[in-house]
Parts: C-alpha cells; structure tokens; sequence
C-alpha cells in the first residue's frame, strides 16, 4: 500500500515515462486547503477503450510488460483521492499523450503525507532513458521550477552518485526556500 | 541551506571534478540500479535508493553510476537492486533494507565480494534487452 503522495506520484511519471514521452511535466501546488497535481505528457496516449479501463485494478496495457502486470497505480490513485474529499481526471489521446490530474484535501485526516519530494524528483530523473521532465513546485507564497535538462547541462550527467547528490543539493535548496517562505 | 542557482550548481560540479581527478576512478564503470516500479515503492525501494547514495557520498566514492528502472518481474523480492561490476557477475540482490543496502555499497561495490545470501536472481529474461 502506497503511504504518501509521491508515491503515487512516482508511479504515474513512471507511466509516461514507459509510454515512450519525451517530455514530462510535474506540477505539485499546495495550500492549506488542497494538494493539486498534475502530470502531464506526449507519450503514445490511450485509445477510448484502454481509457475507460485505466481505473480498473490490475488491468496493464497488453505488452507493456510480458508475464508482469501489476496495474495498481491508477486505480490506487483514484482510491486515494475520493476517500480523501478529492478527485482524479484523465484526459488522454493517442499520439499525442496523457494528462492526470488530482486533488486531495489537505486537512482530511486520511489523506496521506506529501512524502520526500526532493528524493521523489531526483529518482525521477534518474531513470534511464532519453526523456525530459520539468517539476514546477507552487505555494501560495513562492514557487520553483526545474528540469532534467537544466540539471544534466550543469552537471554532466545524472548518472554518477557526485552528480546524484549534488542535484539532491539543489533541489533541497529550492524546497528550503519554499518552507522558509511559508513562515 | 541558501536557495543554490544553476551557476551555483555548475560551480560546485566543477570542484567536485577536480577532486575526483586525484582519486581512483575504478568505479567508473559499476551500475547500481534500484528497481522503482509500483512493488518497489510499496516494499521501501527509495529508501534503498536514499541510502545507497548516502553511502557512496560517505565513502567518497562518487564515480559509480546508481539509477532507477520500473519493474524487473521480481515482485515478491522487493525492493531489488541490480549491480553491475566489471569483471563479476551481474546479480539482483532481493528483500534489500537499508542494511543490506550498506553491504551492497561496502562489501559488492568496494571490496568486490558478492553477499551470496542476498542475491536473488538474474534480470527476469523478459526484459534483458536484446
């Protein structure tokens, strides 16, 4: 069972990844009402029939992955949010990609904690594949973005542990000054 | 810690460089990957991840590369961390807490010693890239 938001997160940038996007957005604005996010790509999107079933637990597209099939994260998602005063939508189209957003309420108490968002977009932009992913961060206060290209052009790579824990770094910093903000 | 700039970033890198110039670059070519899929995240894999690079920064050794991959078709032995080193062969190491992370970094990666009674399998075959 996923215990925070970026768990959930994870899972669904994960999905675009594999739909063969090569650019990926992250939105993630919180306020004392609400937590919103939105992930959005140009991957190969989904046909009316594979939409209808996205929210159908264990359901994968066929041949995404031979004899390993775990089909959870949306319908988790989708538990997630209306058990918590929110709601998902899925807006998709084949060949030219997949838009997910969600809220939940941020003051219901089953709603699960946000969870090591800076940790959460370094493994993100880790994967090892030729895609980019840009992570806009919103307060009421203040707000950052960030990309994997910007990244990997200022430090070569983020491949090698040194640049791994240099962007650890950055990020945080920019997740400091977020909460710095807030005061 | 002050809101680092790009430039910032660029700068430090370029330090960070330097003092990797001096040290010995044997780890070049040594992968570390740590499976992320949704089994993976359920079972603690970015802890794994965390402490895998906590690790590797506190012995200083920053040349190895240490990535994400979704699913490796070993659900029930999450989380798994895939190393790859030259010259040994490629395991999965299965049920890896932070502990078992630590050896990985110290005993598979540094001292070249495989922890025979971790490791879990090959990569499934299904997505051994052709």
């Amino acid at each position: 069972m996923h215990a925070t938001l970026c768990d959930i997160v994870t899972d669904i940038v994960q999905n675009s990844i594999e739909a063969g996007a090569s650019q990926v957005t992250l939105e993630i604005s919180t306020n004392p009402e609400k937590i919103e996010i939105c992930i959005g790509d140009n991957g190969k999107g989904m046909d009316k029939a594979t939409l209808e079933r996205a929210f159908e637990p264990f359901y994968s597209e066929a041949g995404k992955h031979d004899h390993r099939r775990v089909g959870l994260g949306l319908p988790l998602l989708k538990q997630t949010a209306e058990a918590t005063g929110g709601a998902v939508d899925i807006q998709s189209e084949p060949g030219k990609g997949t838009i997910v957003r969600f809220h939940v309420s941020a003051h219901h108490w089953d709603t699960p904690p946000l969870g090591n968002l800076t940790m959460t977009v370094l493994g993100l932009m880790s994967f090892r594949s030729g895609y980019n992913l840009t992570v806009t961060r919103r307060t009421p206060q203040d707000s950052y973005q960030v990309s994997r290209s910007e990244l990997i052009e200022a430090l070569g790579n983020l491949e090698e542990a040194g640049t791994l824990i240099l962007a650890k770094e950055f990020l945080e910093s920019q997740e400091n000054e977020l909460d710095r903000s807030r005061e | 810690m002050a809101k680092l700039t790009l430039d910032a970033l660029r700068k430090l890198r370029e330090e960070q460089q330097k003092t990797m110039v001096m040290r010995d670059p044997s780890n070049k070519d040594t992968q570390v990957i740590v499976g992320m899929g949704t089994c993976g995240i359920a079972a603690g894999a970015k802890d794994v991840f965390n402490t895998i690079l906590e690790v590797l920064e506190a012995k200083n050794v920053t040349h190895v590369r240490v990535t994400q991959t979704g699913c490796m078709g070993l659900c029930h032995s999450e989380p798994t961390v895939e190393v790859i080193v030259p010259g040994m062969p490629v395991v999965i190491y299965g049920n890896v807490k932070k502990d078992i992370a630590k050896q990985i970094v110290q005993e598979h990666v540094i001292e070249k010693k495989l922890l025979d009674n971790h490791i879990c399998d090959k990569p499934a075959m299904d997505i051994i890239r052709k």
